[in-house]
């Protein structure tokens, strides 16, 4: 997911907020359970039905449309409405990273040969409306996400690829919008309850992708393309009761819902309330006083409230989590801009960054999270640890390593690039800045280049990196699924260096070679261990400067119940979640 | 009419007070890294050794850190001098606001005298040139224009090529009061004795602008330029709030209260900056008032 996390806007009302502070009381007479309570394990586990849980996050994201979505949030808070092939558990651990059958009866069934996969729904699913889910409405719903117009251009479908590169899609225009009435061979669906995906190459991962949202069955009859998100027809226990863009929604039960059908579900609040834009220090406050269970965005409370939770003496502070998530924070370093064509220049900034520089920025170990050395991170398989430019006992960077670099590149005294970072993600000026800082040790000067988020990966056209001679850019990925291809396929592989990519810098034909290597590769242990090789080439050739693993502080609702962390959200398991028995 | 002005000024102790300000801000602003040798540390220089990195790195000592040795505090997360940030920063906003009202008085008097001085269709085309400006969308404007410039034009980069943009934008787009107050003070000259009189002597155009008209004019240019340098450092502060000010880490105060925003639980860091921009803005609204009614008592 550039799984793409909504950075919280700094907001302008600053009286409001204050004021809104000086009225959100911290004394806690419950339990409030401790700090790390739903970190691992249930906190306040219940049976009981009914209630509103009340979510609220400080900008909109890009669709509720569970096939033109990229957001991990969002793709955590969809399945309330929408079901899809293969989903994961919905359990606290290491549990949540198992998948399990969702519509499917069971998960995927591979060929002999590894070119098919097949699913076979369950029977008795029905829409909102009352209308069968049949294999038809599944197999439409892939199809659309991935259409040649590209009509759906914030999914996965577009934006991740992965289709495009292990389904055997016919040459030319595909999908609904593209080539209507057109059927396609690539998914075939024998009855209404077999589904089968023809794959080009054996591709042993498939049920990951059967898990994306955009498996999720769409009625061909009431698809309008985009605005499709604003009449969303659910599959799950609840649906839209109304949808104001930029506002909010509210959702309900869905009475054509069957629980049999359903054993990953509970599905026990009666409503939803999700209200869009609001400022994200007045969330913090409102969860603080009780008045809201969620900040959706899941990325952890704001500055402001951070030093008041992590104070042991504070009573939010049992109140808190500190979930990690496969997600890094790391600086992209653009090959294409000279001298950092050498790799010597590149690992001479390995050498020179401060690392607790980098933690710092972020907010520290509990906040922002462990510094990171390489390119994978703990959660995915394949991940060993190795710190191939090892910065001194006190991580600051090592000095004398990186002038020698730089000798061997020829620029002993040197160089002057610009990194680029999100203006409005105060979080990544920071780094920028310490980057600075640390770089100009050794004589790397950085200018300094803010871009506005929105169309921040879109700008970085050969032009654009040129004028401004960009070198480094700050950057953060999270897993589309945990394991290697899942997280490093969008953001390693040189074939898709092209403005709006997450990809800014790696660029080596070796890693392209082990990409293709490891998806053909049918073995589970030998694929993990490619996902191995390409972290260390990524990190030899000096591709990206690591930052932290990410980490946040997040605080628990007052008046919720089962509430847990989601492993492969690296959030609050918003399917869940339920509100706790009025005392 | 000069010693009757400072005569009246000298009565006047709001003026006075804002005068003295005024030139301190000045002085502190050349004296910057004087200053801040003596009373601080350099503004780049980080101290993240007196944060707390339990607390996601805001200050250990309390209050922000406010001591002998950090007059102002700390920045979280990396720690840089407060103190030394805000003196600094008032060479940014200073500098960009004086060029920038410079740059408005000039274009705004010569235009105002011609339309004056002349009437007829050259005072049409200023009245709608001035209505145009007036009604510019400025801020949108700087936002877009500052978001696109490239590394390097006209022979500057980096900053440099910033704050020539800033003055551009606001100095040439704040043009339009001036030269309508000109403009009127320029229209009632014309019909004055003393300019019938040069003319009926022979004087020419250029001699009754610049030797009869210019000095009656001198007093109206000076207090709106006075009045409209705090108008700067607020449209400056303004835009630098916004991101698309001087580039980071040069410090201004409006980036600063950018960046406090988030930390409104400690106050110590909204304050200072945002006092800056309050005593500066004051000082030259009091100290420009005072000018206006000493130059021209009719007005008050």
């Amino acid at each position: 997911m550039r799984k793409r996390t909504v950075a919280a806007v700094a907001a302008t009302a600053v009286l409001a907020m204050v004021a809104s502070a000086a009225c959100s009381s911290t004394e806690d007479t419950t339990d409030a359970g401790g700090f790390n309570a739903a970190v691992g394990k249930i906190y306040n586990e219940s049976d009981y039905k009914g209630g509103t849980l009340r979510f609220a996050i400080s900008e909109d994201w890009d669709s509720v449309d569970p096939g033109d979505t990229y957001y991990g949030l969002s793709w955590n808070l969809l399945r309330l409405y929408a079901r899809s092939l293969v989903m994961y558990k919905s359990a606290p651990g290491k549990t949540g990273l198992e998948l399990t059958a969702d519509l499917a009866e069971s998960l995927g069934t591979p060929s002999a040969d590894g070119l098919t996969w097949t699913y076979k729904l369950r029977p008795g699913l029905k829409f909102e409306d009352g209308s069968p889910i049949t294999s038809k409405d599944v197999k439409y719903a892939v199809m659309r996400a991935i259409d040649t117009t590209g009509t759906l251009q914030n999914g996965v479908g577009i934006q991740g690829g992965y289709l495009q590169a292990v389904l055997d899609l016919p040459d030319g225009a595909y999908g609904p919008y593209a080539a209507p009435g057109v059927d396609t061979t690539a998914i075939t669906t024998p009855d209404d309850l077999t589904i089968v995906f023809h794959l080009k190459q054996p591709f042993s991962g498939f049920d990951y992708i059967a898990m994306l949202p955009l498996t999720a069955p769409v009625p061909s009859a009431k698809d309008d393309g985009v605005n499709y998100k604003q009449h969303v027809v659910s599959s799950g226990p609840y649906k839209f009761a109304n949808y104001e863009a930029g506002k909010g929604f509210t959702l309900v039960r869905n009475d054509q819902w069957d629980p049999t059908t359903d054993p990953n579900r509970k599905a026990l609040p009666d409503r939803y309330e999700i209200k869009l834009g609001v400022a994200a220090d007045d969330i913090d406050n409102q969860i603080a006083s009780g008045d809201l269970d969620l900040d959706l965005a899941g990325t952890g409370v704001q500055a402001a409230m951070l030093s008041q939770v992590l104070d042991e003496n504070n009573p939010l502070h049992a109140r808190a989590d500190n979930p990690g998530s496969a997600r890094q924070w790391y600086t992209s370093i653009i090959e294409r801009t000279a001298p950092l064509n050498d790799v010597h220049c590149r690992r001479a900034i390995e050498y020179a960054a401060d690392r607790t520089g980098y933690q710092a920025a972020y907010g520290g170990a509990l906040a922002g999270g462990d510094i990171s050395t390489q390119a994978l991170v703990p959660p995915i398989p394949g991940y060993e640890k190795f710190d191939l430019y090892p910065a001194g006992a006190d991580n600051t960077g090592d000095l004398t390593k990186a002038k020698e670099e730089l000798a061997q590149c020829g620029k002993p005294d040197g160089f002057e690039i610009t990194i680029a970072y999100r203006s409005d993600r105060p979080k990544e000026k920071a780094v920028a800045e310490a980057l600075q800082q640390s770089l100009g040790r050794v004589g790397i000067k950085l200018t300094l280049l803010g871009h506005p988020t929105s169309g921040y990966f879109g700008s970085f056209t050969d032009e654009f990196i040129k004028t401004n001679n960009i070198g480094l850019a700050t950057n953060g990925w999270g897993a589309d699924w945990n394991d290697g291809y899942g997280f490093l396929g969008a953001i390693v592989d040189s074939r898709l260096i092209s403005p709006g990519s997450s990809n800014l810098g790696v660029n080596d034909p070796a890693i392209d070679a082990l990409i293709d290597k490891a998806l053909a590769e049918p073995d589970l242990a030998k694929r993990t261990a490619i996902w191995t090789q390409v972290d260390r080439l990524v990190m030899e050739g000096a591709f990206i400067l690591p930052g932290v693993w990410s980490k946040s502080v997040t605080l628990r609702s007052k008046s919720a119940a089962n509430v847990f962390v989601h492993e492969g959200f690296g959030q609050y398991d918003y399917l869940a979640m339920s509100v706790a028995k009025p005392a | 009419m000069w010693q009757i002005a400072w005569s009246r000024l000298r009565r006047d102790k709001a003026a006075l007070a804002g005068g003295v300000a005024v030139i301190l801000l000045i002085l502190g602003a050349i004296f910057a890294p004087w200053i801040v040798k003596l009373l601080g540390h350099p503004p780049d220089e980080f101290h993240r050794e007196l944060l707390n990195a339990n607390r996601g790195y805001i200050p250990t000592a309390p209050f922000g850190g406010m001591s002998r040795d950090f007059l102002f505090g700390l920045e979280p997360i990396n720690g840089r001098d407060l103190f030394s940030r805000v003196v600094y920063g008032s060479r940014v906003s200073l500098l960009i606001a004086f060029l920038a009202t410079l740059l408005s008085v000039l274009i705004g008097t010569v235009l105002g005298v011609l339309a004056g001085y002349f009437g007829g269709w050259v005072d049409t085309v200023i009245g709608r040139l001035t209505d145009a400006v007036l009604a510019f969308p400025l801020l949108l404007f700087a936002i877009v224009l500052v978001g696109v410039i490239p590394r390097s034009a006209f022979g500057l980069t980096g900053n440099g090529l910033r704050m020539a943009i800033l003055i551009f934008i606001i100095g040439f787009f704040n043009w339009g009061y001036i030269a309508r107050i000109i403009r009127g003070q320029a229209l009632s000259l014309r019909e004055r004795e003393f300019i019938d009189a040069a003319r009926s002597l022979g004087a020419r155009g250029p001699y009754i602008i610049f030797r009869e008209m210019m000095p009656n004019l001198a007093a109206p240019i000076l207090v709106y330029a006075t009045l409209l340098i705090p108008t700067n450092i607020l449209f400056e502060a303004g835009l630098s709030f916004l991101g698309v000010g001087i580039l980071p880490p040069t410090p201004s105060w409006g980036q600063m209260l950018a960046d406090a925003v988030r930390y409104y639980n400690l106050p110590h860091f909204i304050l200072w900056p945002g006092l800056a921009i309050f005593a500066t803005v004051l000082a030259f609204n009091l100290f420009g008032d005072g000018l206006r009614d000493a130059l021209d008592p009719k007005t008050r």
